[in-house]
């Protein structure tokens, strides 16, 4: 579980650009690459050690015009620490 | 395969140069290298960047011999880091010091592959017939102390296979994220030198088993190192999915503008292998006959084309098949279903019945070979060497064993 107040941010490792070839954002990182499908990256994009996961959850629902993305949100994170591409980031 | 079907390429191998101050008995070079030796100027290799990142290519590797041997490496890697490439420096470590590692990180360098030849300063020291075993593990340092990831890449064989334990510790303890145990492929230099360098079955099972301990014991430790063990595919009878196809992701560019499906193709007899001084990437990955002689599966015979595995292994290696049949179009002899598997079985048995005449004999030391002259059997990759096992014109000639 990732807390509420924690500041997620793009581990080190893995770089995120958008790729026009793929015309997709991606996760680049030593010798290979993930394609990302569009929430994966809406989230991503905001995970720069300076936005709590609150504000994540809130900036999407405005980005987006719809609430309840917390429980997506909080889940696609948890996936992301597993795998590695995020970290919780200390807030500068 | 229809062009319309060809991607573009993914993965650029930049090879910088040939010259390596290391003397590897395995290095992938071709054995020729020292007839080519002609480089390409920083403007033409930024020009093959620019183009190869405009057909799509994002994983760009400086390599070689050694690419720190080339002085305009930061203004290459801040040329392609401002293009988008994810940049990887694959090096030995020579000359990569505090001051260089951070040059590199500000020019926008992503991550660094350091060679290591071995757990130990022998063994290391021996392979690559250089005392570099003490620098590496200094530069192994500054390179996590410039924030970059680290992969060690250790090539496995005979010698120091019985290691692998100590190598996994190696890399643990200089907090690498990722150990490549690449078990030697036989080309080139490790070709030549295949006779001392081939494990026996058991050898690769025992480090193969150690492997599989040390990825549950990090595990559960929480340790994220990642351990790569590339298939020994002589021993494990299964045709790699060479370059993930020939001309299908990856793109090398030997240092001296000859455009590559993979590093060891340039051997392959008449292939006319397009040159970049005078081509586009484009036009040498999508025209060239070269880049089109395997692709897909038109070329496959009876035995690749009627077989389930051909989209998953690609019918294996193309090189493979011209060093242990004599034919490029042949189906990788590694496969079981090769008509010349025997000679992938004779190798083997080779190794196994020079392993058992080594119970009963106890081994001579392996001692440092300055200079890389020949010893313990081995020829060692330099020039002199390179050009006394070539020909002046490029005439390659298939050897079966």
């Amino acid at each position: 579980m990732i807390a509420p107040d924690t500041f997620p941010a793009v581990a080190p490792m893995y770089r995120l650009q958008f790729e026009p070839a793929q015309d997709a954002w991606v996760l680049l990182y030593p010798e290979g690459m993930v394609k990302l499908n569009t929430p994966a990256a809406e989230i991503l994009r905001r995970c720069d050690g300076q936005r709590s996961v609150a504000a994540i959850v809130d900036d999407l629902e405005r980005a987006f015009a719809c609430d309840g993305l917390s429980g997506d949100v909080h889940a696609f994170l948890c996936q992301a620490r597993e795998r590695g591409w995020v970290q919780p980031g200390a807030r500068a | 395969m229809t062009t319309a079907a060809v991607k573009p390429p993914f993965w650029l191998l930049a090879e910088l140069t040939y010259r390596c101050p290391l003397h590897c008995v395995f290095c992938s070079n071709p054995v020729d290298y020292a007839r080519h030796d002609a480089e390409l100027d920083t403007a033409t290799w930024k020009r093959v960047l620019g183009e190869a990142r405009a057909l799509g290519a994002v994983q760009l590797g400086f390599s070689g011999g050694e690419p720190l041997l080339r002085d305009d490496l930061e203004e290459l890697v801040a040329h392609a880091r401002g293009l988008g490439f994810y940049t990887n420096l694959i090096t030995s470590g020579v000359g990569l010091t505090a001051a260089r590692a951070r040059a590199l990180k500000d020019a926008g360098l992503d991550h660094v592959q350091l060679s290591f030849q071995d757990s130990t300063r022998e063994l290391n020291d021996f392979i690559s017939s250089t005392r570099t075993f003490d620098m590496k593990s200094r530069v192994a340092a500054i390179i996590k102390d410039a924030g970059y990831p680290m992969v060690l890449n250790c090539v496995m064989h005979r010698f120091n296979l019985p290691h692998v334990g100590r190598i996994v510790d190696m890399a643990e303890r200089m907090g690498a994220d990722f150990l490549e145990l690449a078990n030697t492929q036989y080309y080139g230099w490790a070709w030549h030198n295949r006779a001392a360098l081939m494990p026996t079955v058991d050898e690769l099972r025992d480090a193969e088993a150690i492997v599989v301990a040390h990825r549950e014991r990090l595990a559960s430790i929480g340790n994220a190192m990642k351990i790569l063990w590339v298939s020994p595919d002589y021993a494990d009878a299964k045709p790699k999915p060479c370059m993930a196809g020939w001309g299908a992701v990856f793109l090398v560019v030997a240092p001296d503008g000859v455009a590559l499906p993979c590093h060891s193709a340039r051997m392959l007899p008449g292939l006319d292998f397009p040159d970049l001084r005078e081509t586009s990437v484009r036009s040498a990955w999508f025209d060239g006959a070269a880049f089109n002689a395997y692709r897909g599966d038109a070329w496959m015979n009876d035995t690749c084309g009627s077989c389930d595995e051909r989209h998953a292994d690609h019918g294996g290696c193309r090189c493979q098949a011209f060093l242990l049949a004599g034919d490029a179009a042949a189906t990788d002899p590694v496969c079981r279903k090769s008509p010349h598997r025997a000679r992938v079985d004779a190798l083997l048995d080779a190794a196994a019945t020079s392993a058992l005449a080594r119970c009963h004999l106890p081994e001579a030391p392996l001692r440092f070979v300055p200079g890389a002259a020949a010893g313990g059997g081995l020829v060692f990759r330099g020039d002199a060497a390179s050009l006394a096992l070539s020909a002046p014109v490029n005439a390659p000639q298939a050897v079966t064993p």
